[in-house]
């Protein structure tokens, strides 16, 4: 080992120890105990078995993943949806206003998660306002049930990710150069056009960052679904839960959670992978 | 052609502030010409730029190109291309695609975008570096890539907003001859906004001297140095010495006498006709004295006086000489035409004559004694340190 690879690693050796003991190791814990047959008393058995994988592919559970997985792409593409255009907004206020705005943005952290999900609950409920304010306005009849649905998941979502979603989109706004949008008008793009062909790809590590940070978290959502969701409308996470709180069946509910992370992990080693390849061509070009 | 470009009584005033940043400034511009607006930071020669732009509206007034009110129209709908100050390059595109940009826009074939992209990058010799990305390249490449990108569309004017700023002196004057290789080769009228004077006057057909949102003085590089129609453009075009005189008598048709604090009386070339007894302000460029051990021999038309040697700036070239007369104190450039190490240079607080000729003194009615502080040119009433 030369000096100064000794030295890289000396350096991140603490940080990858910490990422190491509590990141890495708890997750292949939780992914052995998926091989592991469960005991009567709820805990984990002695020996190896592969029939809690076979479990999983019961019927039931297909509907959850696929429900799991268009809620959480339909929240982040929402989320972006409506955070690229407050981020555009926001880098072009006044330092002031801006600072006021952003404050606005975080207020709602100050108020407990759960306690902000059971407001949206009372809020959709059938004796709510929101409910009478639309049936008074004729856009609803009396019987139509807002809450208890894929619908009322999906805005509970959208509402709980989407200060995550602005953030980094705002952070990387800030450094957009403006005067490109003025050299894209200067060169015939209309300001729609200067908007798509110059800021988005202006701000994509936002937008990456962003798609990161929502879409993650609302594949492992649980409080969201099992408030404003019931029954019908269960997500993995809900699942989990089930599994460990009702059923007390670890292996299963370690099996479920291997699951979604292999969801989250495969497309982030498949574009590592990928990216190596292309650097490796790249530089086989140039030589 | 005269009158291609025509800008008519341009007024535009910031929210949140009472002076105007452009003050009913009118131009025309001929077709094909290089033409300069020279002032300093702050002047509104930027703000003129992006109206002509259509980034900014005037407040009042029109922009006529080619006959054709454009004054409303949003900036893509005017066939006018800006090179940016800080070149506002495409990072995520390559020097081709960031070329080829404009044609994309406009909707062109895409054999013609191929052909087009390929002869501008050849033009500013940049097509072996075509694939690279603005970052991979140097401040003066990524000049000639901003300028290959705004001619691409062939318009019918091309904004350069002090393109030459951020590069270093020997860069920068190797880009101005490249600048008017490219005007030569594409014949299209080019504005040119600039604080460097050196810029302005070795490129331009005609400048524009802009100061507080007014512009000063319209004319050829050598009239505005030579005759400037107000303090303010003598000081800030090249260096000058200001005298405040007065006019007491007439001489001949064409020179009078003038009577200056502390010199004797000064003949001066009066082309304004100025009678006597008025307030002038006379403006001597400090390349126009001559300094000599011995009074000038023929003293027709020559002005003359005693002076001291107060300082000696050596810069190869030229040398410069501070040189007290009385209380007023002057700066003084001669050029070396001879070898000088051959010849007795002056020294430190030699006694000289200081001479020039009649016609090199310019008399100037108009004079802001703000000008002054804005320019950082000593007040004209000199006291002895």
């Amino acid at each position: 080992m030369t000096r100064r690879k000794w030295r890289e690693w000396t350096l991140t050796l603490p940080s990858m120890g910490w990422l190491v003991f509590f990141f890495v190791l708890p997750t292949f814990l939780v992914a052995l105990i998926a091989f592991k047959p469960r005991s009567l008393g709820g805990g984990i058995g002695e020996g190896w078995t592969m029939a809690t994988w076979l479990d999983i592919l019961q019927p039931s559970y297909p509907l959850v993943v696929w429900r799991t997985l268009w809620l959480s792409a339909a929240t982040t593409a929402l989320c972006l949806l409506l955070a690229i255009p407050v981020a555009y907004w926001l880098a072009r206020l006044s330092q002031e206003l801006r600072n006021w705005m952003l404050l606005l943005i975080i207020l709602p952290f100050w108020t407990n998660f759960l306690i902000r999900i059971f407001a949206w609950w009372s809020l959709l409920h059938s004796e709510g306002c929101l409910k009478h304010t639309l049936v008074w306005l004729g856009l609803a009849s009396p019987n139509t049930q807002l809450l208890y649905n894929e619908w009322a998941v999906l805005l509970v979502l959208v509402y709980t990710e989407l200060p995550f979603a602005i953030l980094p989109l705002f952070a990387s706004a800030e450094k957009f150069d403006f005067g490109l949008l003025d050299a894209a008008r200067d060169l015939g793009a209309t300001r729609f056009q200067a908007f798509r062909k110059v800021f988005l790809p202006g701000v994509r590590q936002g937008m990456l960052t962003a798609f990161v940070v929502v879409f993650i978290p609302a594949l492992g959502s649980y409080a969201v679904p099992e408030i404003v969701g019931g029954p019908t409308s269960e997500m993995v996470g809900n699942k989990i839960a089930q599994k460990v709180f009702v059923d007390r069946n670890l292996p299963h509910a370690s099996a479920l959670a291997t699951l979604l992370a292999l969801v989250v992990l495969l497309p982030v080693i498949y574009s590592i992978f990928m990216r190596r390849i292309k650097t490796t061509q790249r530089g086989g070009k140039r030589s | 052609m005269d009158g291609f470009i025509e800008l008519c009584g341009i007024r535009k005033v910031f929210p949140g502030q009472s002076v105007p940043a452009v003050d009913h400034a009118s131009l025309t511009l001929k077709k094909g010409e290089v033409f300069s607006l020279l002032g300093p930071s702050g002047c509104g020669k930027t703000t003129l730029l992006r109206i002509l732009g259509g980034f900014e509206i005037p407040d009042e007034g029109r922009i006529l190109i080619d006959g054709k009110d454009v004054t409303d129209l949003p900036p893509n709908q005017r066939s006018i291309n800006t090179v940016f100050q800080n070149y506002a390059l495409f990072p995520h595109l390559s020097l081709w695609d960031n070329v080829a940009f404009g044609l994309k826009m406009a909707k062109k074939p895409k054999k013609f975008i191929e052909d087009e992209v390929d002869r501008m990058l050849d033009m500013v010799d940049l097509l072996d570096q075509a694939d690279k990305k603005p970052h991979q390249i140097s401040g003066g490449q990524k000049q000639r890539v901003a300028i290959a990108r705004a001619l691409i569309n062939k318009p019918q004017l091309l904004l350069l907003d002090e393109p030459l700023a951020a590069l270093d002196l020997k860069l920068r004057q190797r880009m101005l001859l490249e600048l008017d290789r490219i005007h030569d080769e594409v014949g299209i009228t080019f504005l040119y906004v600039t604080h460097d004077q050196g810029e302005a006057m070795s490129l331009s057909d005609r400048i524009a001297v802009m100061n507080r949102g007014k512009i000063e003085q319209i004319g050829r590089p050598m009239e505005v140095y030579e005759a400037p129609s107000s303090s303010f453009v003598a000081a800030f075009i090249g260096d000058t010495n200001f005298f405040r005189a007065k006019v007491v008598s007439t001489v001949s048709e064409d020179y009078s006498m003038l009577a200056v604090d502390g010199l004797p009386e000064v003949l001066a070339y009066n082309d304004k006709k100025l009678q006597n007894g008025q307030q002038v302000y006379l403006s001597i460029r400090p390349e126009k004295f001559r300094i000599s051990r011995e009074a000038p021999a023929d003293p027709t038309h020559i002005n003359m006086m005693r002076g001291k040697i107060l300082d000696i700036i050596y810069l190869g070239s030229n040398t410069k000489y501070r040189v007290q007369c009385d209380h007023h104190i002057l700066m003084i450039t001669q050029q070396h035409a001879r070898f000088l190490l051959d010849m007795k240079p002056f020294t430190w607080d030699e006694e000289v004559w200081v001479s020039w000729n009649a016609d090199d003194g310019y008399m100037l009615q108009r004079f802001e004694e703000s000008d002054t502080n804005l320019l950082g040119i000593p007040p004209v009433e000199d006291t002895v340190p």
